[in-house]
């Protein structure tokens, strides 16, 4: 191994994580024999001059955030996370597992609660959640999935085992950066690809649309599905406009839809054309002006009854973020022997329920060493990890647990697994997180290979989130058969077909010039 | 205008479309080429060397022996550096015909071709460039050139070779495994997001294939270049004839696209073999067809014709 991994095993003792890369001992696991050959060749001015050109081509290509009001490209590590076949097939199985539990747990949650009546969780939890909304209540979204799609974050504890970290099924985003990441890695690492089978993950926006379709209202031959954007102001407007584009169809403002007659038009130079399912990438509060904020100017008024009456597919539903909601969260292992009678496949991390006494009076004795999340954020907002903070921000921290202990759930600090991250001249070991998308169409879900890897680029860092300095690789899984997948089997001879030519026969002009020409 | 001159366009317009072309179909197929165990990353790359119309050079040949036959040969006409080079010595001799601007840039381009190192990495980055130098080469060759009579024989050898290079495209299916072959149809042709756009959710080889050989809109389809090789034809040779023709060039392409663009079949893929050979032929017969009407050199002055 060059010199790039010189400190490396150091470090990765001081974190003391599971590194993904190596095992105890410094020695490359055997996922990532054939990356460590990879890098081993390289020089740090080789690795360096492909790391600059796959920001560049990042910029080059609006792969941004948007970062204080200005593009940045979104930082790709050059290291790959690699998934071996046998632990992805449990991963697999188990996000699978939670989004099958989580819709069953929505449409129960907006129906008849019978999950309330047989005592599994009480009923305040779900009324007390800031995204219950009782005006999708009592109906069943027209093609019968709420969770078209979601992002099951989990991560690598200390010990070495995957534990869900949060579930998204409202508006999961990032998949176009493992879109991206893998075309950059291809032209950037391409000796690393090398002999092993890698599974693609190129065929998601086709997956997408075909479940889109799929759900749309019934009686609709050809359905015409859109993305509903907020703006190009949002954050993940980049993403919007790429799978907008893969898959071939319409990316729509809110302003470009008329809800009438419970049904949804767009306005089209051809005139009002009607939609059939919206993949709606806004926020529920900002869907529909009548139901919800009254101030927004990013949805469509009427969406809502349109949904209810059966006039159009919103994907994912209305009011799913009580299903993601951090204290429901802790619940989920209940809810997937409840519904699926089936044991959880990737456990929870341990959590506390604040508004139990015990649990809270513990907590708040050992705020120090604690990650206190609010139960309705995303993008690490508002987390507070207790090691790292003053004493002030754990004060204020208290005060605010006191007053609302419903709004709070309290976790052990985990070690996040590691994985070599290109730092100035030389790899370090950096925490990462790992989001699997799993698309659902209804009868069946498909998870696709890898998912986003986020990594945390700081040293020592537990925050992942591209907002907070956080980076991302791309995420790698092996398959798992040593035969080769379909796409590489060499094409058997074609069924040789009796050879009709269908072109008329080729006249014989030429000859005839140099005949005349003589 | 002089008949050398309008040769040397002819070919400039050729050549430059091949480079892009081939770098196109070499961007994409290294990809895949990568991801391929040792032995079959061999016979793919000798046969796709085959479907760009040349033979290897030796017994062994793998994929650093196709980079070098592909894009860094400058001695062959079928690799990259090859095309711009005979581009750029086609330029030389037309200087004072075409504008200023537009041999600069064939010319930093000839002199660009050595700055790039000739890895796979090197290679990606190669590709890149040389479709954005061709890009540039054609956006300056319609924006700077008056759209006369030189104009059309440099569009005329552009509709030409930009039909063959999408059968050449379209027979790479053949090479490639099963599966994913049709997205690389497309991704060569930089057509994945139109193709997308008009089919809706009907995807797959058929409909890949037609896209590419018959749409009417998107303009590297073969039946679009085609009909843009004909028009030029006919501005070229604008004397009006009541009946049948007096120009060769404008009967093959003529018939090649109508045949295609009328054609009415419901097994496209297996006859998709059939139609390449036929377009790539009757692109080399009208080639020649326009050499021999427009470019006639008398025999003794023994003129050493460019390879084609």
């Amino acid at each position: 191994m060059s010199d790039l991994f010189q400190d490396y095993s150091e470090a990765a003792a001081r974190s003391g994580a599971y590194d993904e890369m190596f095992a105890p001992g410094h020695v490359a696991r055997k996922s990532y024999g054939q990356v460590s050959g990879a890098l081993r060749e390289l020089s740090l001015a080789d690795v360096t001059a492909r790391a600059d050109s796959m920001a560049r081509t990042f910029l080059d290509r609006g792969v941004t955030f948007d970062y204080a009001g200005e593009e940045r490209p979104f930082p790709l590590d050059i290291v790959p996370r690699v998934i071996p076949a046998d632990e992805w097939d449990v991963l697999e199985r188990g996000v699978a597992q939670r989004v099958k539990a989580l819709e069953a747990f929505l449409n129960d949650v907006y129906g008849r609660m019978a999950v309330v009546a047989d005592g599994v969780i009480p009923r305040q939890l779900v009324t007390t959640s800031a995204h219950f909304h009782r005006a999708v209540h009592g109906f069943e979204p027209s093609g019968g999935v709420r969770v078209h799609v979601s992002g099951i974050d989990v991560v690598r504890d200390a010990a070495g085992t995957f534990r869900v970290l949060e579930d998204n099924v409202r508006v999961p985003s990032g998949v176009s950066y493992v879109l991206e990441n893998r075309r950059a890695m291809a032209k950037g690492l391409p000796e690393a690809f090398g002999q092993q089978h890698i599974r693609p993950v190129e065929e998601y926006p086709r997956r997408l649309l075909s479940a889109l379709r799929k759900t749309a209202p019934a009686g609709v031959d050809d359905p015409t599905v859109v993305v509903l954007t907020p703006g190009v102001f949002n954050s993940a407007y980049f993403e919007h406009t790429l799978l907008a584009g893969l898959m071939g169809v319409e990316l729509v403002e809110g302003r470009d839809l008329i809800c009438r007659g419970n049904r949804v038009y767009m306005r089209t130079t051809a005139g009002e054309q009607r939609v059939d399912v919206i993949y709606k990438r806004i926020d529920d509060d900002f869907l529909d002006p009548l139901q919800f904020r009254s101030d927004s100017m990013l949805g469509c008024p009427g969406l809502v009854n349109a949904a209810r009456a059966g006039g159009v597919t919103i994907a994912n539903a209305v009011g799913n973020g009580v299903a993601d909601d951090k204290l429901v969260y802790s619940y989920v292992p209940d809810l997937i022997r409840y519904y699926l009678h089936e044991e959880p496949i990737i456990a929870n991390v341990d959590t506390f329920r604040l508004e139990e006494k015990e649990a809270r009076e513990q907590v708040l004795d050992r705020l120090d060493e604690l990650v206190v999340k609010p139960v309705d954020g995303s993008g690490g907002k508002g987390l507070v990890i207790g090691p790292d903070a003053s004493k002030d921000e754990l004060d204020a921290l208290r005060k605010r647990v006191i007053a609302d202990p419903r709004g709070w759930i309290a976790q052990p600090v985990l070690q996040l697994s590691t994985v070599p991250t290109l730092s100035g001249d030389k790899f370090g070991p950096r925490h990462v997180d790992l989001r699997p998308f799993a698309v659902n169409d209804g009868d069946d879900v498909w998870v696709l290979p890898g998912g986003l890897t986020r990594v945390a680029l700081k040293e020592g860092s537990l925050i992942v989130n591209s907002s907070q300095g956080g980076g991302s690789k791309d995420t790698w899984v092996l398959a798992n058969s040593p035969e080769l997948p379909a796409e590489f089997i060499p094409r058997q001879s074609v069924t040789v077909r009796e050879q009709v030519s269908v072109w008329p026969v080729e006249s014989n002009w030429r000859d005839r010039q140099t005949e005349q020409q003589q | 205008m002089l008949s050398r001159i309008a040769e040397s366009l002819f070919w400039i317009g050729r050549y430059v479309e091949r480079a892009d072309g081939t770098a196109r179909i070499l961007d994409v197929h290294l990809e895949r080429l990568n991801h391929l165990p040792l032995e079959e990353q061999r016979s793919v790359a000798r046969e796709l060397l085959a479907v760009m119309g040349a033979k290897p050079q030796s017994e062994d040949f793998g994929l650093p022996e196709l980079l070098h036959a592909l894009a860094y040969d400058k001695q062959s006409a079928s690799s990259i550096a090859g095309s711009l080079g005979a581009a750029r010595e086609n330029a030389r001799r037309a200087r004072e015909t075409v504008s200023q601007s537009l041999w600069e840039s064939l010319n930093t381009t000839y002199y660009g071709l050595n700055q790039h190192r000739k890895d796979v990495v090197g290679t990606y980055r190669f590709c890149n460039w040389v479709l954005e130098r061709t890009a540039m080469v054609r956006g300056l060759a319609d924006t700077t050139v008056s759209h006369d009579e030189s104009w059309l024989f440099m569009v005329l050898g552009r509709s030409l070779e930009r039909a063959d290079m999408t059968a050449r495209m379209l027979s790479t299916r053949d090479v490639q495994s099963a599966g994913m072959s049709w997205v690389n149809m497309l991704r060569c042709a930089g057509a994945y997001e139109s193709f997308i756009r008009t089919r809706r959710a009907a995807f797959g080889d058929q409909h890949a294939a037609e896209f590419l050989l018959l749409d009417r809109l998107f303009p590297r389809s073969i039946v679009y270049a085609l009909r843009d090789a004909d028009e030029c034809l006919a501005k070229l040779d604008p004397s009006a004839q009541r009946v049948g023709f007096i120009n060769d060039a404008r009967r093959i392409v003529g018939q090649a696209r109508t045949f295609l663009e009328f054609h009415r079949t419901d097994d496209l893929m297996s006859e998709l073999p059939e139609h390449m050979e036929r377009v790539q032929k009757a692109v080399t017969q009208a080639s020649d067809a326009i050499s021999r009407k427009y470019f006639n050199q008398a025999d003794e002055h023994a003129w050493v014709g460019e390879v084609s």
